[in-house]
């Protein structure tokens, strides 16, 4: 049996800082998780990837990363821990990455169960 | 140490001003990522998870003070203020961006480093024994032929496009702590029976997802014929190593398949078609040429002084703390009157090998204070000030200890190898820094930790091994079982002249259930032992691998889905 399809974002590095970002809605890079464009169809992440490699200047190496949205039409949560990782920073170093500025409760940004 | 010619200094201004204009041109589209990619490689940048990443080159592992200060400064202005001593001697920078890692390499230059081989399918960084020309058992000092194989293989033309990466080690002492068993070249330095010096030659040992130890190839090579010789394997490997699979390119899996007598009749032959030539082989080097090198090894400026310093001893018997320093931290040094210091990068709760750019300062403080203006870095991922008057070992001290950098572990279970995982890592299939810091908690206590005595353990956040797990007392590989972190053990690995492979244990164990599986190895080593003398390895290599076993699985405790 097919496995079902999670649904995915596109994630990439930007070239000139090497920081992770997303492809969002409009079809520009966001350096935030949960304003990353949701493909919920193989299609629809297809059409995402197609968009992210009209852009081959501002980042590298775009690829479909999987995410779980709790409830319909809620924002995107990283369902692996390689994910979690990119859009925090790195577990030792509270103090660099993207989670040196949120506020937010360090669990409540992952689905996985990995940490 | 050795200083850049002016042939050295324009190379590596070149090549700088190329990836200046590279960097440009993938700015602005000119240059695609797929055409960017291997320049960028070749000049030791990455892609990791969170940004690119710097690999600075640290030739066989040596700098002086103001080296460091220049790391240092780019620690600060250009990262975010601290980099990562590595197990092949190196330092990495894990935030540059692109735009300014031009300006970065054009500062290393200005000290006379580089980034160049730090990656790619060359002859990489030499490395060799961090104790050189300072430790008290050395037949030979390893550095003059480690800077020979450097000039030798640095844009070696016949070499930049190797199967695979390539990697060489070398030690002058029968005591081997540069892991030359390990290298896709091991040389140690030896002296035949009339007493000539030359080199015991080693092939095809390596870590990864293959390890294996290095085989002699040959016995005694006269020390002139190194580069010929070396040279032949080279050839052998780029004509007959695979290239149609990543996995299989090494040379360790071509002395594997071909057999270690064919490789050796292949590279003899090579060897003597370069030996037969008109006026002798193209690169051996002339004397002048090999003095020239030697000249900048010549032994620093010892003073004449008495094994034992007054000073020295009042201050161990005051200052339990120093005691246990001094105790751990030093080794034996050649010179009467001095002792060899390694500076723990490895206190309890840090990430391994990580150090501020206020630490690298200390460091760079101290070794131009009281060190000959020499450091090196270790493969195990320290620090250490080759020569130190023991009367200056106090104030070294005091000064180490104000900057957080005066652990007593080294060797000790605490004294953990770890690579940096996926906390950056792109490849990583889990996390190593987290686990080595809890280990290093939960060992904590310094009694206890000497009372366990020599342990090595080394984790891997994959299956690439550049946390050295396989050669581990205790060795920790980092996978992931269905988006979950899950840890192997294995055990008995030996990293030092009796090189071994350690066993793997068994099923592995979730993040959470390392310590308590490392906890009830230590309990049955310490129940087995025969001594404080036998050491863990001692005692696993006496009883076998089983009683461990059964401590490490007894009550199930494993996760058994495994
Ligand atoms: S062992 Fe794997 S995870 Fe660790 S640094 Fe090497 S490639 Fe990365």
């Amino acid at each position: 049996m097919a496995k079902p399809f999670r649904p995915k974002i596109v994630s990439a590095n930007d070239l000139l800082s090497g920081d992770v970002v997303y492809l969002d809605r409009a079809g520009t890079w966001t350096r935030r998780l949960d304003a990353a464009a949701v493909a919920e169809t193989p299609g629809a992440a297809e059409d995402l990837l197609a968009v992210a490699a009209t852009q081959p200047d501002q980042v590298v190496g775009p690829y479909l990363a999987d995410v779980a949205r709790p409830h319909a039409g809620s924002p995107p949560l990283p369902t692996h821990l390689r994910e979690r990782i990119r859009d925090r920073g790195p577990s030792t170093r509270p103090d660099l990455g993207r989670q040196a500025d949120l506020a937010d409760d360090p669990g409540s940004l992952f689905a996985g169960d990995g940490i | 140490m050795y200083r850049y010619d002016e042939f050295d200094a324009d190379f590596v201004r070149d090549r700088v001003a190329r990836f200046r204009s590279q960097v440009d041109r993938r700015i602005s589209g000119a240059l695609t990522e797929d055409e960017f990619k291997p320049l960028r490689l070749q000049n030791g940048v990455y892609l990791q998870l969170h940004a690119y990443m710097l690999r600075v080159a640290v030739p066989y592992g040596t700098l002086n003070s103001a080296q460091m200060r220049q790391l240092a400064m780019i620690a600060e202005r250009w990262d975010k203020g601290y980099g990562h001593f590595t197990t092949r001697q190196n330092i990495q920078f894990n935030w540059p961006t692109l735009k300014d890692i031009p300006d970065i390499l054009d500062a290393l230059a200005d000290v006379g480093m580089h980034c160049i081989q730090t990656s790619g399918n060359c002859i990489r960084n030499i490395t060799a024994d961090h104790f050189a020309g300072a430790a008290d058992d050395e037949i030979d000092d390893p550095r003059p032929t480690a800077e020979l194989l450097r000039q030798w293989s640095t844009d070696h033309p016949e070499f930049a496009y190797l199967p695979r990466k390539f990697k060489i080690a070398i030690t002058g002492s029968p005591n081997d702590r540069a892991v030359t068993k390990a290298h896709d070249i091991g040389l140690r330095m030896v002296r035949n029976d009339a007493g000539e010096p030359g080199y015991e030659v080693i092939v095809g040992g390596g870590l990864g997802r293959t390890p294996m130890v290095g085989k002699v190839i040959r016995d005694f090579l006269p020390k002139g014929h190194l580069l010929p010789y070396v040279e032949a394997i080279l050839r052998v490997y780029n004509l007959l190593g695979r290239r149609d699979n990543k996995y299989k390119a090494r040379i360790k899996i071509l002395v594997h398949e071909a057999g270690l007598e064919d490789i050796r009749a292949q590279v003899e032959a090579d060897f003597a078609h370069q030996m037969a030539a008109e006026g002798g082989p193209m690169v051996a080097p002339d004397a002048d040429e090999v003095a020239r090198i030697a000249g900048y090894f010549t032994p620093p400026a010892w003073d004449d002084l008495p094994e034992e310093d007054a000073g020295y001893m009042a201050a161990r018997a005051a200052d339990p703390v120093f005691r246990a320093w001094t105790d751990v931290n030093l080794a034996a040094h050649r010179r009467p009157g001095y002792a060899i210091a390694t500076i723990s990068l490895k206190p309890i709760g840090a990430a391994p090998g990580d150090a501020s750019a206020e630490q690298m300062r200390v460091i760079a403080d101290l070794a131009e204070t009281y060190g000959h203006d020499e450091i090196r870095v270790s493969h195990e991922q320290n620090v250490v000030l080759p020569h130190v008057r023991k009367r200056d070992l106090p104030a070294v001290h005091r000064r180490l200890r104000e900057a957080g950098l005066a652990t007593a572990n080294v060797g000790l279970i605490s004294d953990i190898i770890a690579c940096p995982g996926m906390d950056y890592c792109a490849l990583a299939t889990a996390r190593s820094i987290p686990i080595a810091q809890d280990i290093a908690q939960h060992f904590s206590d310094p009694d206890y930790a000497r009372t366990i005595g020599e342990m090595k353990i080394k984790i891997s956040g994959c299956i690439n091994a550049c946390g050295h797990h396989h050669v581990a007392h205790i060795g920790i590989l980092g996978l992931d079982r269905a988006g979950r972190e899950n840890y192997q053990i294995t055990l008995g690995g030996d990293h030092t002249e009796t090189l071994a492979i350690g066993e793997r244990a068994g099923p592995g164990f979730d993040a959470d259930q390392v310590v308590p599986a490392i906890e009830r190895l230590v309990d049955a080593y310490l129940a087995l032992r025969d001594g404080p003398e036998e050491t863990f390895l001692m005692a696993l290599r006496r009883l076998g691998i089983a009683p461990f076993k059964v401590a490490l699985y007894k009550d199930g405790e494993h996760d058994r889905a495994a």
